[in-house]
């Protein structure tokens, strides 16, 4: 069969597509937009490479308010399964950088994605939080007015349709999965308390488990140890490595001494972007950290 | 008992309080003598009728405001669209027996000299199409501007504030000759009511009784919504919003839902008032009114079910009652009582007896303790995985870095 019959037979394909037979278009598929749909996918799979195996990978995102750079050029990886603290000095941008990650602000420029390929900047924070993603807040901000249980059964991973809340009927399982948090975040006894009632350390703890509830794969959790006490500081640290075994933990802190019971990698942030990087010995031992926090 | 557990002792009371109102309350207005002891008197059956509706309205109202944190000032708006809906229906059953005897149009269409029914009347001669319209109305302008002004995150005094613009703008609207609504006159002279005569004794005793069984059903409603994982979400988004976007949830939806809810109970309460009073006008427009249902809610207690119903009941007994007795005091009455309440009882008077009884409970439980007639103290809580020996270490007092 000569060219030109089987050019007959495969009917549309153009004629410069035909004749130019480079090897592996070939191979994809016969068809030109296939071909081409390939090439596009191996641009994007080149491109993605980089952060292809990070959970988190902010790359120059800088965000402005009014004028001042709350971040500025940031680039910071989070690996699957890591745990990262964070710290720096007032107004380095700890908090500014979580708002960013949960979509409660949109940087100005540079790149947020998430497992390699979702864009976090395209999302809102209820969608973050449903990919995902759990975030406790420095202040600890639970539902007072309400139990313990029942703050944990509003955080449970599951349906968050109106209407499956509405008709929503607890059972064991539930029941249970609330229980094995309870008894993480050695909160068991308080399960009929009002979260008003709580202590400050067990309102934190009672955040952090409301973040388990979610059943996230990243957990950002900013400053859980402010204003407690050093037996309740050992033990979040307890239970953030705990936690840390299953999930990957963002952890900003200003405690030092915390920090250094974590015994994990960190991250130094200064005006918006980071100053240093490594262990905590590293870190605390590199001359510009010191400058920034002992002020030059 | 099930349905105890379900909905909560106090609701169920209610609920019962209601329904036997419901059937009561017509028996010994139509069927006692006067002289009897027992005897409601004819004018008293459609103004507690009247008092009834208010109480659903503060009831609907109480749904947003209390359980979600949505002060609305312009729920009166969504009780008036309900009204004009009932009201459209009870013109259109005047037919001939109008001053003017023209079989279709109302009376206010040929004195204005039109022609023919506008669009939006048609269809209102039927029973059935005005009721639908009482909720779909109010539920749709709720549902649209609950929509816009959820999803742009209005919240707190802007919402309060845009909620009053909208009662006010349809207000305004409703004044209009043009609009076909009977400008500021409103729509009265009402005959009949699916065939009843509406003046008529019994009528009216049915009337307050719907209005009842309609009340024991919202109160049924928002008892179940608010026992449910969605009403422990309400409240979840009305202490701490932004906890419950990170946690997943679209807190724009709950309040849009709730807000829909209330405003659809709000125009079935404007349905069932106009009959009773007998005239619509676009004064239930009023921003006051609106307000004036805030202060209802206030006083019986808001958060609760019972409060709201308690509170318009008991506002508009005593608004009754010095109207008559002092009627230059009443505003000075009403404003002071909102003041003493803001002051005195934040809670309401359901809220506080309730905290107040909490708070003697907790009293005689910690008064026990101290005795040592009450159970032992737990111990601490310690976590399972903690390594127990390493406690007192991780307890002493640290070295700064």
């Amino acid at each position: 069969m000569t060219m030109e019959s089987a050019q007959t037979i495969a009917g549309p394909v153009p004629a410069s597509a035909a004749s130019d037979v480079s090897l592996a278009r070939a191979v994809v598929s016969p068809h030109p937009y296939a071909t081409q749909r390939a090439a596009e996918l191996a641009a994007k799979a080149a491109t993605v490479s980089p952060r292809r195996d990070t959970l988190l990978y902010l790359n120059g995102v800088t965000k402005s308010f009014d004028g001042f750079k709350a971040i500025n050029n940031l680039s910071l990886v989070v690996a699957k399964g890591e745990m990262r603290a964070i710290i720096g000095p007032n107004g380095a941008g700890k908090t500014t950088m979580m708002d960013i990650i949960t979509g409660k602000t949109r940087p100005d420029t540079g790149e947020v994605y998430y497992r390699g390929d979702v864009d976090l900047t395209a999302h809102d924070e209820a969608s973050i939080a449903a990919m995902g993603i759990g975030r406790k807040f420095q202040k600890p901000t639970v539902f007072e007015s309400q139990t313990v249980e029942d703050n944990l059964r509003l955080s449970l991973a599951g349906s968050r349709s109106i209407f499956a809340a509405l008709f929503h009927r607890k059972d064991e399982s539930e029941r249970d999965a609330i229980g094995r948090i309870l008894a993480t975040t050695r909160l068991t006894e308080k399960r009929r308390t009002l979260a008003a009632d709580l202590s400050h350390g067990q309102k934190q703890w009672l955040e952090i488990g409301m973040l388990l509830a979610q059943d996230p794969e990243l957990l950002l959790v900013d400053e859980p140890v402010a204003g407690m006490t050093d037996a309740e500081t050992a033990e979040t640290a307890r239970l953030l490595r705990e936690i840390a075994q299953t999930r990957s933990v963002v952890v900003v802190e200003h405690d030092m001494h915390f920090v250094r019971e974590l015994g994990v990698k960190v991250t130094c942030l200064h005006e918006g972007s980071v100053l240093s990087e490594g262990s905590l010995d590293a870190v605390s031992a590199d001359p510009r950290v010191i400058e920034v926090y002992l002020g030059r | 008992m099930m349905l105890g557990r379900l909905l909560g002792p106090r609701v169920w009371l209610l609920v019962a309080a209601l329904l036997a109102a419901a059937i009561l309350v017509p028996m010994a207005n139509l069927w006692l003598p006067a002289d009897s002891p027992l005897h409601v008197p004819s004018y008293m059956v459609p103004l507690f009728g009247k008092y009834l509706c208010y109480a659903l309205l503060a009831l609907a109202l109480d749904l947003v405001w209390g359980f979600v944190g949505i002060l609305s000032l312009g729920h009166g708006a969504f009780f008036a669209l309900g009204g004009y809906a009932m009201g459209m229906y009870l013109m259109r059953q005047i037919g001939s027996r109008g001053v003017y005897g023209n079989p279709v149009l109302p009376d206010f269409m040929v004195f204005l000299n039109w022609d023919r029914l506008p669009w939006f009347w048609h269809g209102f001669d039927q029973f059935w199409f005005a009721a639908l319209m009482v909720v779909l109305v109010p539920g749709l302008l709720a549902f649209v501007f609950g929509y816009f002004a959820f999803r742009s995150r209005v919240t707190g005094v802007y919402l309060s504030i845009i909620t009053q613009a909208m009662t006010y703008a349809l207000l305004l609207a409703f004044f209009r000759n043009d609009m076909g609504f009977g400008g500021n006159n409103g729509l009265t002279d009402f005959k009949e009511l699916l065939g009843f005569s509406i003046a008529s004794q019994g009528t009216r005793a049915g009337l307050f009784a719907a209005t009842c069984i309609a009340l024991a059903l919202g109160v049924l409603l928002v008892g179940g919504v608010t026992r449910s994982k969605l009403g422990k979400l309400m409240i979840a988004v009305r202490d701490a919003e932004s906890r419950t976007r990170f946690l997943g949830w679209r807190a724009e939806h709950v309040k849009l839902f709730a807000f829909t809810v209330s405003a659809v109970m709000a125009g079935i309460a404007g349905a069932l008032y106009v009959p009773q009073v007998g005239i619509i006008n676009p004064g239930e427009f009023a921003p006051v009114n609106s307000i004036e249902v805030v202060v209802w809610a206030a006083v019986g207690g808001r958060g609760t079910i019972l409060g709201p119903v308690l509170g318009a009941l008991l506002v508009n007994a005593g608004k009754s009652y010095f109207t008559v007795a002092a009627p230059e005091f009443w505003l000075f009455v009403l404003g002071g009582l909102f003041v003493v309440v803001t002051l005195f009882l934040p809670r309401g008077i359901v809220g506080t007896i309730d905290h107040g009884w909490n708070a003697l409970r907790d009293r005689r439980r910690s008064l026990s303790a101290e005795d040592g007639t009450g159970a032992p103290p737990q111990l601490p809580p310690q976590s399972p995985a903690a390594d127990r020996t390493s406690m007192p270490d991780g307890a002493l007092p640290s070295p700064a870095e």
